[in-house]
């Protein structure tokens, strides 16, 4: 039986998740990565993950017919960066400030 | 059986709470019975309850917006009342009802007045600029529009059976927590929004597909009208905006109802998160109110100057900018919460700097005037008030954005004047002008100007008595939401708010006889040709009110103000473009799935707040239902015949060719175009 | 009114209406957008929270990376056997887009399997929502996922009855499109949540 013509894609994006999947697990439990290096790898597998699955299953490409949804993904993340980002900022701030004294004391 | 819900629930010991249930009921039933007995029921269901027609449905979220109005301004009235009474006194109103009353005075006013009245107005209009038959997904428009109606019948509701929330419009915890709310007011309020706010997503996925990929030939995104612009930013925060509402609205529930811990005083909860999620969606909120009305402003003014609007490529940066913008300044609704200067320091920078698109966009329309024959109908009158009153208002927003001053002015009645001043001044004056600018198209026949002139200026004076004492009250320190107080020096500027609030008053009253005497003499003032105003734009090139597939052929765009050139071409050659081929054309069918979703949406939601719970599992099962019965139809668009389309589009040109000849006749004797 | 011009710009820009195809397809696109801000404001509160414990139980405590592990395939799994039933409604064959459709079900449910109880074993051992602002945040973003999750199998069973019933008319490949859409962007909100969750709770 012969494969269909977008199977390739598919299969690409299969094997390249699950390298990249058994990466992530083994950062986090591995000890030959420098410790606070570990969040940020995990980060960035995280978001090539996320590259794979928009690019081989999603089929997110750079073609002319295609910027519209380029666009709105780029104003998508700009919007989750901001709220994540955003409040993790003022929380941190807030918490910090907002502490009683005895306990701000004892955080320093 | 019946969860929280027993006969205590109608408020039988509070007479003005009656008065008001009883006053509803009796309204309510009676425009029902009326409708009945008259035999309108099948024309209504057959072509408004049940119409996907984008006309339609924006109309109906006119309507509901307009009559949502009445019952926000009645709150209005009773507070200022209130305060104008109640020194060393209680006043009229006890302070639990107070309560209730500014809080559902905030969130009809913002969720069911002014985004209905901007969404109807987009969802009407912008499909005819763009020169297209409908929005993207009319099936879905529809559940948006009920959806939204069926979030105002739960707060109407709430009046009748039950209470309404006491935390003003924007619940914060721990005060919105079980603990310190343990009525079913605050359920009410999050099952309304909840609702609702699904209803208001969809609209803005709708919105800005139709307007990133349903466009007529040649109407490329440099050639848009300004309006479809700043429609598309509105939506664009809409769907950036409405996760954040129903994400934090869902854990105010999760706590109230499972025992969460998000925003409770124990437990790890911090209820300060609950401010930062709401006003990440509460700055873009207000965006997504303005811009709208930003682009009809624009659309007006350019109308009844005569001239093209002038920067359109600055007026398309500055829409856009304002858009990104807005997602960067939330944390001055709470500069006072505690966080440091260094935030604090940058929120108020970047609430400045926001402030600079609008101030070009003022500019933008003040050089479109210039220079231009300025027709001052009542729909400019409303752009001009609009002019003043909003950059008084922007200005005393830069004033507040300043940390420092804000935290003397944060939740004193300067801020209530703020807001009242960009959103009247803004939002519902530019409602009011869209309003009256897109009537004729609408329904064939010009509103009443005489009317309408007197309604503007009792509006516009009555917003100024009304608001401009609040700003002196904030700044001698009377605070928000009081029931009563005992400074005697601040009740003059009260009274004096609560004349202007007569005025605003005596404004309403001669909008709805407007309304009606417009109705009852509408043969004196219809306009055959469907361009009543002179226009410049593609709304204009159909008849009004334009027939249901909007154009018998599509427009094809060869310039900037399409219309404005296509009449600039047949005035020149004395006759209209050619007949085009006339073909059959798709439209989709009308469907009572919008009809049925909000009703099985309000039995859910109704179910929620009583807790009753096997009623709760019908609402859901019965929602699903309505889906796989939608999804199943097998035919999902009706024909109309090419002679159809032919016959209807030659009525509107025979009208239009007629015109034509008295513009040819009128200028042979020299005499000025109307 | 018939005059045809040409214009400068891209045919695809000013050409008219789209494609009834990319109409849908964009709609869709931008549905899951909103839905990402939306767990991104869940992500944004579990992130706040992560530290509210309570004095009770900490994600290292509570976090099995095995379970983890195992949930991951499932759904990565589910996807691909999704793309094989795009393939197959591409190729119009209605017995392979029932088989990939099945396998991408039971796949998903699964997952879910493994997740409640997970859920469950968390609440016996007295760390459920109830307990602490941390625990009430995971419950409520890894649940929404899941939530998620359930809506999609009942929407992928209603895709299988219409498929057979229908056979592959162009509004139910349009939804089936939307469906697929969908299924892979949990599996992407899933890659942010075990990583951002689990693996960075349980980290060494």
């Amino acid at each position: 039986m012969s494969l269909p013509r977008g199977m390739r894609s598919y299969l690409l994006g299969l094997g390249l998740a699950a390298l990249l999947t058994t990466a992530s697990f083994w950062t986090a439990t591995t000890h030959v990565i420098y410790g606070p290096a570990i969040p940020v790898a995990i980060v960035v597998l995280a978001l090539a993950q996320m590259g794979i699955h928009l690019v081989f299953f999603l089929h997110i490409t750079t073609a002319p017919d295609n910027t519209n949804n380029v666009l709105a993904l780029a104003f998508g993340i700009l919007i989750a960066c901001l709220v994540i980002f955003g409040s993790l900022w003022i929380m941190a701030n807030l918490n910090h400030n907002m502490m009683a004294a005895h306990m701000a004391s004892q955080a320093l | 059986m019946f969860g929280k819900l027993t006969w205590q629930a109608i408020p039988f010991n509070e007479p003005i709470a009656l008065g008001a249930a009883a006053l509803i009921g009796f309204v309510m039933c009676g425009v029902l019975i009326w409708v009945g007995v008259k035999g309108y029921v099948p024309y209504l269901w057959r072509e408004w309850i049940t119409s996907v027609d984008h006309k339609r449905i924006g109309i109906m979220y006119c309507l509901l917006a307009m009559i949502m109005l009445l019952r926000g301004f009645i709150d209005a009235l009773m507070m200022r009342s209130q305060q104008a009474m109640a020194l060393h006194s209680a006043g009229f109103l006890p302070p639990e009802h107070y309560d209730q009353i500014f809080s559902a005075h905030g969130t009809i006013m913002i969720f069911f007045v002014a985004m209905p009245f901007v969404i109807g107005l987009m969802n009407f209009a912008v499909p005819l600029q763009l020169g297209v038959r409908d929005v993207a997904f009319p099936t879905l428009n529809s559940v948006s529009l009920w959806l939204t109606a069926a979030g105002s019948f739960l707060v109407t509701l709430s009046l009748v059976v039950g209470e309404f929330a006491r935390t003003g419009w924007l619940a914060y915890p721990p005060l919105s927590e079980l603990t310190y709310s343990p009525g079913v007011g605050v359920d009410y309020y999050l099952w309304a929004l909840e609702i609702s706010g699904i209803g208001t997503l969809m609209t803005g996925i709708n919105m800005a597909t139709t307007i990133l990929k349903m466009r007529a030939p040649g109407l490329s995104y440099t050639r848009m009208p300004i309006f479809c612009w700043t429609s598309l930013a509105s939506n664009l925060l809409i769907i950036a905006a409405f996760p954040i509402l129903t994400a934090v609205l869902s854990m105010l529930l999760l706590d109230r109802y499972c025992g969460f811990h998000f925003f409770t005083n124990e437990a790890g909860g911090n209820p300060m998160m609950f401010v930062n999620l709401i006003w990440a969606w509460g700055h873009p909120e207000v965006y997504i109110l303005i811009l709208p009305a930003f682009g009809i402003f624009s659309e007006v003014i350019s109308t009844f100057s005569g001239k093209p609007l002038f920067g359109y490529r600055s007026m398309v940066a500055a829409t856009m900018v304002i858009c990104i913008l807005s997602f960067m300044v939330w944390l001055h609704h709470f500069f006072t919460m505690g966080a440091g200067g260094d935030v604090n320091g940058i929120f108020g920078i970047m609430s400045m700097v926001i402030a600079v698109p609008t101030g070009v966009k003022i500019f933008n329309w003040l050089f479109t005037m210039y220079g231009g024959r300025v027709r001052f109908t009542s729909a400019m009158l409303w752009s001009v008030g609009f002019m003043v009153t909003f950059v008084i208002g922007g200005m005393t927003g830069v004033l507040l954005a300043v940390p420092p001053a804000d935290f003397i002015l944060h939740n004193s009645l300067f801020l209530v004047a703020h807001f009242h001043n960009v959103i009247i001044g803004g939002v519902l004056f530019g409602a009011l002008a869209g309003s009256t600018y897109w009537f004729p198209k609408a329904f064939g026949f010009k509103l009443d100007e005489r009317l309408g002139k007197a309604a503007f200026w009792c509006w516009l004076s009555g917003f100024y008595l009304a608001f401009m004492p609040l700003y002196v009250l904030g700044l001698m320190g009377m605070t928000r939401r009081m029931q009563h107080y005992d400074q005697a020096q601040w009740r003059p500027w009260l009274l004096a708010a609560a004349a202007g609030v007569v005025l605003i008053l005596c404004g309403i009253v001669l909008q709805v006889v407007q309304l009606f005497v417009s109705i009852r003499t509408r043969d004196r003032r219809r306009e055959p040709t469907g361009d009543p105003w002179d226009g410049r734009t593609l709304e204009w090139a159909t008849a009004s009110p334009p027939p249901v597939f909007n154009f018998a052929v599509y427009p094809n765009v060869t310039g900037e103000e399409p219309y404005w050139g296509m009449k600039q071409r047949a005035m020149e050659s004395m006759q209209l473009a050619q007949e085009p081929q006339y073909e059959t054309i798709e439209i989709p069918r009308n469907t009572p799935t919008g009809f049925v979703t909000a009703f099985f949406a309000v039995v859910t939601g109704f179910a929620m707040i009583w807790h009753i719970w096997w009623l709760v599992t019908v609402g859901l099962i019965g929602a699903y239902a309505t889906f796989v019965v939608f999804a199943w139809r097998d035919v999902s668009e009706t024909e109309i015949p090419a002679e159809e389309v032919a016959r209807i589009d030659r009525a509107n040109r025979t009208a239009r060719a007629a015109a034509l000849q008295r513009m040819a006749a009128r200028q042979k004797n020299k005499e000025p175009v109307a | 009114m018939n005059t045809v011009a040409l214009h400068p710009q891209g045919a695809t820009d000013s050409a008219g209406p789209a494609s009834r195809r990319i109409i849908v397809g964009y709609g869709f696109w931008l549905f899951l957008l909103s839905d990402i801000i939306m767990f991104s404001a869940f992500f944004a509160t579990y992130a706040v929270l992560s530290g509210a414990t309570d004095g009770g139980p900490t994600a290292a405590q509570l976090f099995d990376s095995r379970n983890v592990a195992l949930e991951t395939a499932c759904l990565l799994a589910s996807s691909f056997a999704c793309g094989m039933a795009s393939l197959a409604v591409g190729e119009r064959n209605q017995l392979w887009t029932q088989i990939a459709l099945l396998a991408t079900g039971v796949l998903g449910a699964a997952f879910l399997a493994l997740e409640i109880k997970e859920f469950a074993s968390l609440v016996a051992r007295g760390a459920g929502p109830t307990r602490s602002g941390f625990l009430s945040a995971f419950f409520t973003l890894v649940g929404c996922h899941g939530l998620h999750i359930t809506a999609g199998l009942l929407w992928l069973g209603t895709m299988m009855a219409q498929f057979l019933a229908k056979g592959f008319r162009e509004t139910i490949r349009h939804r089936f499109l939307c469906f697929s859409l969908f299924w892979h962007a949990l599996d992407i909100i899933w890659i942010a949540i075990f990583s951002l969750v689990y693996l960075n709770g349980t980290r060494v």
